[in-house]
């Protein structure tokens, strides 16, 4: 168990570093390492644990500590959901303090927000093909994913609204 | 947007802790715009150039970008005490009622009905990614032809399933570099 926590610690430190825009870029890398490579939990899980995290207030990262959980219980989830806000956090804290107010930085920090602005989309939208993924062979949910998207994309309607539907379309036994 | 006179500041890490809880509670599928309407509308901490100054800082920069900001708007006003409160106020709360969610998972995803709702949900949860990503593929950042890199960032990950840390490793610089090289081309 001690092993699972240290590896569990490290796999996210390092994706803490590489989360540009974010924990949802780093979710495929997520699935390869805790479903593919060391197999703590099913496809299945996974897909169900980010459902839930979407379910739930708070910010997206906390999707972490339901990974964490499914994969080592409470310990887990304490590990990945430091590994997965410390090195990130202190990176901005002394980013901000010793770089970024300096005069000169914003035509840097524009530099780097075009930069990364397009891999983030990439990254993002990699996370939301290997979420609807897992039902592939799901035709009509596929068909509801996609419905999702085109709504929450084009309007405003608050995106509980839809996580409800989706609840009651499953309940009700259409995907 | 508030006149720079009508501004306040925390008095307390404790109301700094405070504020970030209660705008983390309220947000579902993305955090920020509630943490502007919080923190710009109602406290009037910081003006609205301030705050999208400090969300483009963050940015810059990996982690959770709501996390990131609390962590520039605390500092800014308690350092590393302020940068705490506000971080742990905005994840406490969640964090504990998201442990919950999993205790209940672990507990009933068995049940079939358990099992339909949650298929149903991530359905939709894989839908409203897309749609994040769809509505920042709109930004005035990718209308270039560097949008190439998302795309070839998308297919590296996606169907080549090649490893992150190597992707980033070509496509941060080279993206940045294109970036750079843009700017001077239109000064």
């Amino acid at each position: 168990m001690i092993e699972r926590l240290g590896i569990l610690a490290a796999d996210f430190a390092m994706l803490s570093l590489l989360s540009v825009g974010g924990a949802v870029s780093v979710l495929p890398e997520m699935h390869r390492s805790l479903v593919d490579v060391h197999g703590w939990m099913s496809s299945r899980e996974f897909s169900d644990l980010f459902a839930l995290a979407q379910a739930a207030p708070g910010p997206n990262v906390l999707v972490v500590s339901l990974f964490g959980w499914q994969a080592a219980g409470m310990a887990g989830a304490v590990v990945t959901t430091l590994a997965m806000i410390l090195p990130s956090s202190l990176l901005t804290y002394y980013a901000d303090r010793l770089l970024w107010r300096r005069a000169g930085a914003a035509g840097w920090r524009e530099i780097i927000d075009n930069g990364l602005a397009p891999i983030t989309v990439g990254l993002v939208l990699a996370s939301g093909v290997l979420l609807a993924g897992a039902n592939i062979s799901n035709i009509p949910a596929m068909a509801c994913t996609a419905a999702a998207a085109l709504i929450a994309w084009r309007t405003r309607v608050h995106p509980l609204w839809l996580i409800a539907a989706g609840a009651l379309a499953g309940i009700a036994g259409i995907v | 947007m508030s006149p720079e006179g009508a501004r306040n500041v925390p008095r307390s890490p404790g109301e700094l802790f405070y504020a970030f809880m209660k705008l983390g509670l309220q947000g579902f599928g993305g955090v920020l715009p509630v943490a502007r309407h919080t923190l710009v509308d109602s406290y009037r901490w910081l003006s609205m150039d301030e705050f999208t100054d400090i969300v483009s800082r963050c940015q810059a920069l990996p982690g959770p970008n709501i996390v990131n900001v609390s962590i520039c708007i605390g500092a800014r006003h308690f350092g590393a005490r302020g940068a705490l409160a506000a971080c742990g106020g905005i994840l406490a709360v969640p964090f504990v009622m998201v442990l919950m969610l999993g205790v209940l998972y672990s507990g009933y995803a068995q049940l079939p009905a358990v099992a339909a709702a949650l298929r149903g949900v991530s359905a939709v949860a894989a839908g409203l990614i897309i749609a994040t990503a769809l509505r920042m593929a709109g930004s005035k950042r990718l209308r270039s032809w560097r949008a190439a890199f998302g795309i070839a960032a998308f297919a590296a990950v996606s169907v080549l399933r090649l490893p992150l840390a190597l992707v980033l490793a070509v496509a941060v610089p080279l993206s940045i570099a294109a970036a750079w090289f843009g700017r001077k081309a239109a000064p």
